[in-house]
């Protein structure tokens, strides 16, 4: 294959050329998306705090880390319900990192791959594309996290 | 919880969630303007974060400040597993990380798998 | 530009002999609205997927574009056809429909200069007399080849386009009345290294430019000579990138250029930088373009639709986005 289209003057063009399309591209304006942002990710947080008051408040006895799975039960279903009425993207539009990264932005990543890949049938489709956007967040969760217990049991190996 | 349980250390506990998340998320938001990461890389940073922060033990006193505002984040989620994993290979010995941070984390994962199910059933995508 | 004669000339004339186009709702809402033929307002144009609401709106611009030049399906003895799709599964499934020998042909946004330029030069050589040239793009099939599911709450970047729900026909014939096809300029593919899949129009912007001066040069002709000169779906941003290009080569592009992407949606209408899609060219081709062509107020067009020619695949793996453009030149001729 001829290298010529890679050749030294080429990639100075291509050099010359990205910098012009970098300065004239408009970015999105920083502030306002970092106040949208900041708005719906807290807004969700508040929500999620209140969700947890509730069940606290209502069933004393549970312990933090049954309160706070169900909070995440309740704000993942809320979500998905949200994403099947269709309107999950459109508050993400305005919210970007605000909507993605609460737990609320996993579930609508899940369910919109499961209702995008309907149509393909519920075996092939939905189910075997469920977790076309969230694998990643799961695989690197799972790999992660076993690393951390394994580096902690092998701590708490030498330091007893 | 450190707040006190008065009115405004109430007060104070929604205060900070809000602002917590916000941050975070506001953060998060910073990156995807200024640099050329898409969401999946920046979930993973996230969740790594909160792997980390709870492997080295500063997860609990963060959450005890910030409470929902970082537990609802990907970061709690992070923490989470890792706490799962954590516990469980202190109890049955190393295999136990294999399945802790599932564990841990399967009220939320099974919830959106079987609601992203039924609302699969119900609901059809929509071109905008 | 190459040095090489990358351009056919067409000394008999053929013409597009009449042209449909049927669009989305969104399009429809859009300033070129009242010029499409057909306005769909269902995605799924009442079929069960929108694959198959596609392949309705490409079998209504095929029929209608034969019916409108008087003709039956049997008149036509070739169909070039493209779309997005993977296995270009809309022309096809459309083709089998159809008594017609089929080529389906592929160069992303720019298929619909690519099938007219191969047409034209069928139809010139004598080897067949009538020639239905179609494509089409729809949002949503598109959407979830390239880019995201569509219920997935993501933020674009205000340089990002809107894939076009639009679908295009036109019918080449030896003879009637119609503009006519006096040359088409076959592009180069061309890579200025960009790899931002949100920003097409700098990407494919170097393409455009790249034909734009081969016309130029293989036909001796000058900007001024046409009354209006489009690209296919450069957008707002990639319309700008061209003309700061073209000045650098000392070809002022003035008020007689515009894009079809940016014409398609106003910036009212969240469309980022306007629309893309192998459809854009072809919808506003065979609506706009062709009715001022008949009222007379273009005499000579220059239609450079443009294409990228990535894969998702390709821009994981980091490659950067080749791309592609070809012209036509459309002239109302005795």
């Amino acid at each position: 294959m001829s290298e010529e289209w890679k050749s030294e003057g080429v990639i100075r063009r291509n050099d010359r050329y990205s910098k012009y399309v970098k300065a004239i591209t408009p970015r999105t304006g920083m502030f306002t998306s970092m106040m949208k942002a900041f708005a719906i990710g807290g807004l969700t947080c508040l929500i999620g705090e209140g969700i947890g008051d509730i069940i606290s408040l209502s069933f004393p006895d549970l312990s933090t880390d049954m309160v706070g799975a169900y909070t995440s039960m309740i704000l993942v279903t809320v979500a998905i319900l949200f994403t099947g009425l269709g309107f999950y993207d459109v508050i993400a539009r305005h919210g970007g990192a605000g909507s993605f990264l609460p737990i609320t932005g996993f579930a609508n990543a899940m369910s919109s791959a499961a209702l995008e890949f309907k149509s393909e049938g519920l075996i092939f489709g939905t189910s075997s594309k469920l977790f076309n956007v969230v694998g990643p967040v799961v695989v690197n969760g799972v790999v992660w996290s076993t690393l951390a217990g394994i580096i902690r049991y092998l701590i708490m190996l030498f330091t007893v | 919880m450190i707040f006190p349980e008065t009115w405004w250390g109430f007060l104070l506990s929604y205060l900070t969630a809000f602002a917590g998340g916000g941050l975070l998320c506001a953060g998060a938001q910073l990156l995807i303007v200024k640099t050329n990461l898409t969401p999946a890389r920046i979930l993973v940073i996230f969740l790594i974060t909160g792997i980390f922060l709870q492997t080295v033990g500063a997860y609990e006193p963060i959450n005890s400040v910030f409470g929902a505002g970082i537990s609802v984040p990907i970061v709690g989620f992070g923490a989470a597993l890792a706490k799962g994993a954590i516990t469980y290979a202190e109890q049955y010995g190393i295999l136990g990380a294999f399945a802790g941070g599932l564990i841990q984390t399967a009220f939320g994962i099974g919830a959106a798998v079987v609601a992203s199910y039924i609302v699969t059933l119900i609901f059809n995508a929509k071109a905008k | 530009m190459s040095g090489k004669n990358q351009t056919m000339f067409f000394n008999n004339n053929p013409r597009i002999i009449s042209g449909m186009s049927v669009v989305g709702k969104r399009e429809g809402e859009g300033p070129l609205g009242k010029y499409f033929d057909e306005v769909v307002l269902d995605a799924k144009c009442g079929e069960k997927t929108f694959e198959k609401g596609e392949q309705q709106m490409f079998h209504k611009v095929i029929l209608g574009a034969i019916e409108k030049a008087n003709l039956t399906p049997h008149d036509i003895e070739v169909l070039l056809a493209g779309d997005l799709l993977n296995q270009l599964v809309s022309s096809s499934y459309v083709a089998r429909e159809l008594p017609v020998s089929y080529l389906g042909l592929y160069n992303a946004c720019s298929t619909m200069t690519e099938c007219l330029a191969l047409g034209a030069s069928l139809v010139d050589g004598g080897r067949f007399n009538k020639i239905a040239c179609a494509t089409g793009s729809h949002f949503a099939t598109a959407e979830r080849q390239y880019r995201y599911p569509l219920e997935y709450g993501c933020q674009r970047p205000p340089y990002s386009q809107w894939t076009a729900t639009a679908a295009g026909c036109s019918i080449l014939s030896s003879d009637g009345d119609g503009p006519a096809i006096t040359h088409a300029t076959l592009g180069r593919v061309v890579d200025y290294g960009i790899n931002d899949l949100n920003n097409m129009g700098a990407a494919m912007a170097p393409a455009a430019l790249d034909t734009l001066l081969a016309v130029l040069t293989d036909t001796g002709m000058d900007v001024s000579d046409f009354d209006a000169i489009f690209t296919g779906d450069l957008g707002r941003l990639g319309a700008e990138i061209l003309r700061d290009l073209a000045r650098e080569q000392g070809i002022k592009l003035g008020q007689s250029y515009s894009d079809c992407g940016e014409m398609l949606f106003v910036r009212e209408q969240n469309c980022y930088c306007g629309g893309s899609g192998a459809g854009c060219s072809a919808a506003v081709l065979n609506s706009f373009i062709l009715r001022k062509m008949n009222e007379g107020e273009y005499n000579r067009v220059l239609l450079l639709a443009t294409g990228a020619l990535m894969s998702p695949t390709t821009s994981y793996q980091g490659e950067t986005i080749p791309c592609v453009s070809h012209g036509v030149i459309l002239e109302n001729v005795l």
